[in-house]
């Protein structure tokens, strides 16, 4: 007999992983997701300073009780070799976009203008379109959509968080809790 | 450097892992390894009718020894026929490591004839898996996946191997098996932060009424020593799980055997009324807690798991001890005080006079309590009991009482119906001087029985006991009490004449119908050197009680109403 639930809250975590670099450790990660009933916000893969391992960052929403134990959950996979959940550690995480628009020369250098404040760079240029790169937190890449929308936005190519956690300020000292 | 194919690299893999049966079937996937089976003659095989039997056999065989136990498939419909019993011994934690033949590799990913991408289609109910794409990997795989399968929380590990990876011929070099493994990514806990261990240690100090609920891992620790010497030296009572039953004698003063749904009353009321549980490798099931938020409210809690990620999964925990339960033990023992209990020890006393969950009812007719107290006392309650899923397993769990270590076999976790004949095949096999009683649903036995075959050919000598009520005894209790009575496909009506069917089989039986004969056939069947059935025809519609309904508490516990 199952008994009835409140439909969960959804809460957002960001996890680190180093994992080995093997054919099928994703496919065991997102079937981990998957199974969870976490879904993936944005996760982003790269080989990291180790050789044979990569590390990823993850975004994954889920129900509280539940995404609470996501990292240690994840750690039961073979292939992961560490995992940190930083979503309550202080961290720096970047997200690049590229967000192709329609630009023909007679709003071009208006574009170019507001692109500036926000820092992108142009990445391409056609006759009636033209596509730039941002970097930033995901805040920044919003705003800049949601700014960039008035022209009409062809296609946003966004990577997904990347995130490290920031070093200590202090000089020569461990943390003791 | 010899030269040696991947058949022959298996099989000497298995012999230097101490394996000496495999369960199995072959296919065309498959047998080029069975090909190099004959070299190896140390390595008997064991030819079951159907591979969900070879994986509940492999998973018996590892409950009861400790060893990872080993079943073959091959490709296709051979390996997704193992996929219940890996699951099975996933939610158990049971070693199993199964090793299926895959097409050869130019036909992956072409639907070639029995394909199955079983890597992919086993990776939930797996703890890891491979698939084998050079044969210069089997070996490492084979030591690795052995490895995984019997450390920290044990678990099911598949090895996937392309027909052409098994028949190829490479040039090996015998090093290879000294080599230590190398798993980055994979580090059992053993002992617990000691900051924590002294955090529990002034717990059960100060408790005035201690609870310990054991489970499967102080088996699978071999903790029965330990378990039993802070349970006496605190003078704590120890509640086991279902899959705990057997880790502590249950002639012993303090033990209180299971709880939950069907557990006896004192056990769940000593859970709620205790001011602190010290959960030992168990990982509160929802059998046990009922509603979360009512579970065992006035108590601390200790957690003692191997496993990170059971840590407050269910219950929030507060003091979490993190590392192998036998080794934590070994920590904590020596540093808490020794005390007694004595008030707390009389009140559960007194829940167990106000609450005789274990008193059958008068009655001439037959019933499964009755069919499972005889058992257990002509064994002395020291016979391997193996179970599948249902009344037949509440009723073998509450009227079998275990004196001796890991003699309980069940399908705790996934529930699995069909489990008791292949599983109890298993464990005579894995412990061939105890004596075996597979006691069975008339439902889950149908589901397996094509094992009988198996057993009769290999004179694997179980004892078989039906409980046969001519229906799917637990589904007519919920349709009774939670469904209005609407009764609706709970009744076998063709049975088939189960005595028959096992002289079929070619295998002894007796067909026992009353109180009176049941003493005499569980003696005729023990006293037989081979296997042998009896089909109890026990009374219909009759409840397991107690019982506690889903998502309830104890609260709601329901007495056999007399």
């Amino acid at each position: 007999m199952s008994t009835s639930q409140n439909i969960p809250n959804i809460e957002t975590r960001t996890v680190v992983a180093l994992v080995e670099d093997r054919p099928g450790v994703l496919a065991r990660i997102a079937g981990f997701f998957r199974r969870q009933g976490f879904n993936i916000e944005s996760l982003a893969v790269g080989k990291s300073e180790k050789e044979g391992l990569s590390r990823m960052t993850f975004v994954v929403e889920g129900a509280p009780d539940v995404i609470g134990l996501v990292a240690a959950k994840l750690d039961r996979l073979i292939e992961i070799v560490e995992v940190i959940d930083i979503t309550e550690e202080n961290f720096a995480y970047r997200e690049m976009a590229l967000i192709k628009i329609n630009a023909d020369e007679k709003i071009r250098g208006e574009i170019l203008q507001l692109a500036n404040v926000f820092r992108v760079r142009v990445v391409d240029v056609g006759a009636d379109e033209m596509t730039i790169e941002t970097t930033g937190d995901s805040k920044k890449i919003d705003s800049l959509i949601e700014l960039m929308n008035q022209y009409g936005i062809i296609e946003i190519m966004r990577t997904g968080r990347v995130a490290v956690l920031r070093s200590s300020l202090e000089i020569n000292t461990k943390k003791e809790k | 450097m010899t030269k040696k194919t991947g058949g022959q690299i298996v099989c000497e893999g298995l012999l230097k892992q101490g394996v000496d049966t495999v369960f199995g079937i072959p296919g065309g996937a498959i047998l080029p390894l069975y090909g190099s089976l004959s070299q190896y003659p140390d390595l008997k095989h064991i030819l079951v009718r159907h591979e969900q039997g070879a994986s509940h056999a492999a998973d018996g065989y590892a409950r009861i020894t400790g060893k990872a136990g080993v079943c073959f498939a091959t490709s296709g419909p051979g390996a997704t026929n193992l996929i219940t019993g890996l699951a099975t011994a996933m939610m158990d934690s049971s070693p199993v490591v199964a090793i299926t033949g895959q097409v050869a590799r130019p036909g992956i990913g072409k639907d070639s004839f029995q394909e199955t991408d079983i890597t992919g289609a086993t990776l939930p109910v797996t703890k890891h898996s491979y698939l084998v794409m050079d044969p210069r990997d089997l070996a490492r795989v084979i030591k690795e996946a052995f490895y995984i399968a019997t450390t920290g929380r044990p678990g099911p590990v598949l090895i996937d191997v392309p027909r052409d990876v098994f028949a190829e011929l490479i040039d090996f070099d015998d090093s290879i098996w000294d080599e230590p493994i190398d798993l980055p990514g994979y580090h059992p806990p053993t002992i617990a932060d000691l900051k924590n261990v002294k955090s529990a240690a002034k717990l059960i100090d100060d408790s005035k009424k201690p609870v310990i609920l054991a489970g499967h891992g102080v088996i699978i620790s071999h903790a029965y020593k330990e378990l039993k010497e802070l349970a006496e030296k605190c003078q704590i009572p120890v509640v086991t799980t279902l899959l705990g039953i057997s880790s502590f004698p249950e002639d012993h003063i303090l033990s209180l055997s299971f709880p939950g749904m069907h557990g006896v009353a004192w056990a769940s009321l000593a859970l709620d009324e205790a001011d602190l549980i010290i959960a030992i490798g168990s990982r509160f099931d929802d059998r046990i807690t009922g509603d979360t938020k009512r579970f065992a409210t006035r108590s601390k809690k200790i957690h003692i798991d191997i496993d990170p990620a059971e840590i407050n999964k269910n219950i929030k925990v507060d003091v979490p001890l993190i590392g192998n339960v036998k080794d934590v033990l070994n920590q904590l023992n020596p540093i808490v005080e020794q005390k007694t209990h004595q008030e707390w020890v009389r009140s559960i006393e007194q829940m167990k006079a106000d609450h005789p969950s274990l008193k059958i009812k008068e009655t001439d007719e037959l019933l499964g309590q009755h069919v499972i107290k005889a058992i257990f006392e002509e064994t002395d309650g020291k016979a391997i009991v193996v179970t599948g899923v249902g009344q037949h397993q509440m009723w073998a769990a509450q009227h079998y009482h275990f004196y001796a270590q890991n003699t309980w076999v069940t399908s705790g976790g996934l529930g699995t119906m069909g489990f008791e004949v292949p599983a109890a095949m298993g464990a005579q096999v894995g412990k061939p001087d105890n004596t075996v009683w597979s006691i069975a649903g008339d439902g889950g036995f149908q589901m397996t029985m094509s094992e009988l075959a198996t057993i009769v050919e290999n004179n694997i000598p179980v004892k078989f006991a039906i409980m046969n009520n001519n229906h799917l005894g637990m589904i007519t209790q919920w349709q009774e009490l939670f469904f209005d009575k609407d009764y609706q496909a709970n009744a076998y009506t063709a049975n088939p004449d189960f005595a028959k069917l096992a002289n079929a089989f070619g295998m002894k039986s007796l067909r026992v119908e009353s109180q009176e004969d049941l003493k005499d056939a569980i003696n005729e069947a023990e006293a037989h050197p081979g296997p042998f059935l009896i089909d109890f025809i026990i009374k219909k519609e009759e409840n397991v009680y107690p019982m506690i309904p889903s998502g309830q508490s104890v609260e709601e516990l329901m007495e056999e109403p007399i």
